[in-house]
């Protein structure tokens, strides 16, 4: 019973930050069909959020409310990768819906940049940089709508643009004065340290579970039902599905495409930088963090079947018990006295690496009988 | 009148040149006869470009005290040392396009280079079928010595033999079972597999290992295994690379593998540069084994760790493979001093033999291209840094593993044009 139970809940904490990382590559990819290699990048977007929270937490003004930043981080990075995917979206993915094998290279051109750009930019002054984006991209929507249909609505739009720069470089040389950590480039791995109330071990019918896996089974949680909530329940969900079931259907029928596809875009993205708060828990937090799970984003997403948040949950919940049944060679445990060969086999797979393999094989095989996924989309569309 | 100034010039230069020698060297700087430029290898961007960079600050310090003491002194003339970097990106065939440059349009007469033994494997017959000589300052699984390579880090018999001897005689958790985990690539798997011979003539056990593909930090299959295969705690070797130490150490913490529940991390890739990047509340009380530590308390240590604040901040450390890299400058010049040239024959010749005051101790080149060199084993502690526990006499290096099976019984001697890269004992 316990090993049963330590099991599950291994495989489903393996799962859960499989799940959390590909949540949003599921809306991008599932739902509008991009396929957006920066996904990965935007999560270690959120990641670093999650760093420049926790040494603005230990300023002294904030320093009571220091046990807290870990949740204020999943808003403010939810915000943040928003921001970021929301201008992506904007300026460069628009231009190539479409055209698959554009969009493939585009965007891992903008995760290689964004890369670069965490390595050689100090964090105050990217902090500053991606809240002037935000008040940039958000202040205009702001203004009465006598202002937005004057005709000089370009030039207010212009100077809160300018507003937006000077606030973005006034606080990003506060943080930088004021956190000596922030106010270099490096391209150095940093860290971040869970507050002592998330360190630990917690019982549960005897069996200890780590605190840390379980606030990210938490955070999974949340997202999902969140997500869900929002696409079934919502006027702009319903919106959502209407144009990916139909988009020039929805169009004609007076919903705007253009806010659909940034809404969508920016929820994705957003979710990427919630999942880089679950991960920067388990280990350092580096311009290559996002890179390490963008494969098995895509794998979670594709054996899902694309389109599909349920297919997506079990997948990711599929690969993570298999992974630990077969990575730590659980089946032995279970049946220790099986005959020689089969214990053999499996105590070759029983490792990390070998586990891997047997995955992705697999999810290979799987896919010959099954080419869409768990869940395959349904309807029309499918069939053009 | 212009020549007559110069002619001045070089009065003063040479005059200032015998002033140097006779005093030992002291304060010549910006007089010198002659410039020699060497190159330096190390990938300054990529995941690598963290570790290697330091490697590029150590060196650089060093070539600028060489500079400051009066250069090197090749046959009665100064030479400047000048050095051209180049970044390997962290991409192995860019280590070998790169090292082709710096030999043949530079025209270097030795590479200062390489971290990842990938690196090294790709540099290796560049080096080889242009003669060349690359000066490499990283401890590596050995099982390796080439004529063209010169090797300052340790083998494995100047680290993870008298590690392993420590674990299971006298540390806390002696006498209890071993696991082993690691990055999967050629160090750990090579290290591992000498340290079961090892463990197996000592008497003990190793109840399992495991290796974590490069870049995966998914180490909850690694912790359920451990728990299963040490219920009741014992030693941990761990070859883990770069950030998935992190990724570890966090997570066993987390899963309760702690010193105080009676597991011990010995740990092989951890020095003090990495224990500020993975935080010392994470790896208090386990242990290290280096040839270098910054906690050595002697004035060659102190003078060397001082130095290195001055001229690159005072947040930062030094680490054994920067003390390697700083060693390797040092003794380059030495044997080009003795040989009295820089053609690469001659100082291959004299470098055997090379004796340095390291910031370590004593430092001697040994016929297999490789150092004889001190071992420390270290307990971490809370500032960040190692409080030694033990220190071995001088260890001579092994350049074919004596515990391997591949390699027991053989030896390397480049001294002797009988015996070469690999002869039997």
């Amino acid at each position: 019973m316990e090993l049963l139970l330590d099991s599950l809940f291994n495989g489903v904490a393996i799962g859960s930050v499989l799940l959390v990382a590909a949540l949003g590559l599921a809306i991008v990819f599932g739902l509008m069909g991009v396929i957006n290699l920066a996904h990965g990048e935007l999560m270690m977007l959120g990641a670093y959020t999650t760093y420049v929270t926790q040494l603005i937490f230990k300023l002294p003004i904030l320093k009571p409310f220091y046990n807290s930043y870990i949740i204020v981080s999943i808003f403010l990075a939810f915000i943040v990768s928003g921001v970021v995917g929301i201008l992506l979206e904007k300026t460069i993915i628009r231009k190539l819906y479409g055209s698959p094998l554009e969009t493939l290279l585009a965007t891992w051109g903008v995760s290689l940049i964004l890369q670069q750009f965490v390595r050689s930019v100090p964090l105050a002054y990217g902090t500053g940089l991606i809240i002037s984006l935000l008040i940039g991209l958000f202040l205009p929507t702001t203004f009465p709508s006598k202002i937005k249909e004057s005709i000089n609505f370009k030039y207010f739009k212009f100077s809160s643009w300018i507003f937006a720069a000077l606030t973005g470089v006034l606080t990003g040389s506060v943080i930088s004065s004021s956190v000596s950590k922030l106010s270099r480039a490096s391209a150095r791995n940093v860290d971040v340290t869970a507050p002592s109330w998330m360190r630990g071990q917690v019982e549960i019918i005897g069996t200890a579970f780590p605190k840390t896996r379980l606030m990210i089974i938490v955070i999974t949680l949340i997202s999902v039902i969140a997500i869900t909530l929002f696409l079934n329940q919502s006027a702009w969900g319903m919106r959502i599905r209407a144009v990916t079931q139909n988009r020039q259907m929805s169009d004609c029928l007076g919903i705007s495409t253009e806010k659909v596809d940034i809404i969508t875009f920016g929820i994705g993205s957003g979710l990427a930088g919630v999942a880089g708060v679950a991960v920067s828990l388990l280990g350092s937090v580096g311009p290559n963090v996002g890179g390490n799970y963008i494969v098995g984003c895509f794998m979670v997403v594709v054996l899902g079947g694309v389109g599909n948040l349920l297919g997506t949950v079990l997948a990711s919940f599929g690969i993570g018990i298999m992974t630990d049944l077969i990575g730590a060679g659980r089946l032995l445990s279970i049946w220790p006295d099986m005959p020689l060969p089969l214990s053999n086999t499996i105590n070759f797979f029983a490792t990390t690496s070998m586990a891997r393999v047997m995955i992705f094989a697999l999810i290979v095989i799987f896919l010959q009988f099954k080419p869409t996924g768990l869940f395959p989309q349904k309807g029309r569309m499918v069939e053009n | 009148m212009r020549i007559s100034r110069r002619i001045l010039a070089g009065l003063a230069t040479a005059s200032l040149a015998v002033t140097a020698t006779s005093c030992g060297g002291g304060g010549t700087s910006g007089s010198f006869d002659d410039t020699v430029t060497v190159g330096i290898l190390h990938s300054l961007s990529g995941t690598m470009a963290i570790s290697e960079s330091t490697l590029v600050d150590t060196e650089k310090m060093a070539i600028e005290e060489i500079n400051a003491a009066g250069g090197v002194k090749v046959g009665g003339k100064s030479y400047k040392i000048e050095y051209i970097v180049e970044d390997g990106a962290s991409d192995w065939p860019t280590f070998a396009e790169k090292s082709k440059k710096l030999i043949d349009q530079d025209g270097v007469p030795v590479v200062f280079g390489g971290w990842t033994s990938a690196s090294r494997k790709a540099m290796l017959p560049v080096y080889e079928s242009k003669d060349a000589f690359l000066y490499y300052p990283i401890q590596y699984e050995a099982q390796e010595c080439s004529n063209n390579i010169f090797y300052t880090g340790a083998t494995p018999n100047q680290q993870s033999e008298p590690a392993t001897d420590f674990m299971y005689k006298r540390s806390p958790a002696a006498g209890g079972d071993f696991f082993l985990v690691g990055s999967d690539y050629v160090f750990p798997r090579t290290s591992n597999t000498i340290t079961k011979a090892q463990v197996k003539q000592l008497g003990g056990k190793v109840v399992g290992e495991d290796y974590l593909p490069l870049g995966n930090t998914e180490v909850a299959p690694i912790i359920s295994k451990i728990k299963k295969a040490l219920p009741d705690g014992g030693i941990i070797i761990n070859t883990l690379n770069g950030d998935q130490n992190v990724a570890f150490f966090k997570q066993i913490q987390d899963a309760g593998i702690t010193p105080s529940s009676g597991y011990y991390v010995m740990n092989y890739s951890i020095a003090e540069e990495e224990i500020s990047t993975i935080g010392p509340e994470f790896l208090e009380g386990h242990y290290g084994a280096w040839n270098y530590m910054m906690s050595i308390d002697t004035p060659a240590s102190k003078k060397f760790a001082a130095s290195f604040k001055k001229r690159w901040g005072a947040d930062r450390v030094v680490a054994d493979p920067q003390e390697s890299a700083y060693n390797m400058v040092y003794l380059w010049k030495q044997a080009v001093e003795d040989a009295g040239t820089f053609d690469d024959n001659a100082v291959r010749e004299a470098l055997v033999g090379q004796k340095f005051d390291a910031p370590q101790g004593p430092v001697e080149v040994m016929p297999n291209h490789h150092l004889s060199q001190t071992v420390r084993i270290g307990e971490i502690n809370a500032e960040g840094g190692f409080t030694i526990l033990e220190e071995t006499g001088v260890v001579l290096p092994q350049a074919w593993n004596q515990k391997h099976p591949s390699s027991k019984g053989f030896a390397c001697d480049w001294t002797d044009p009988s015996k070469g890269e690999k002869y039997k004992l």
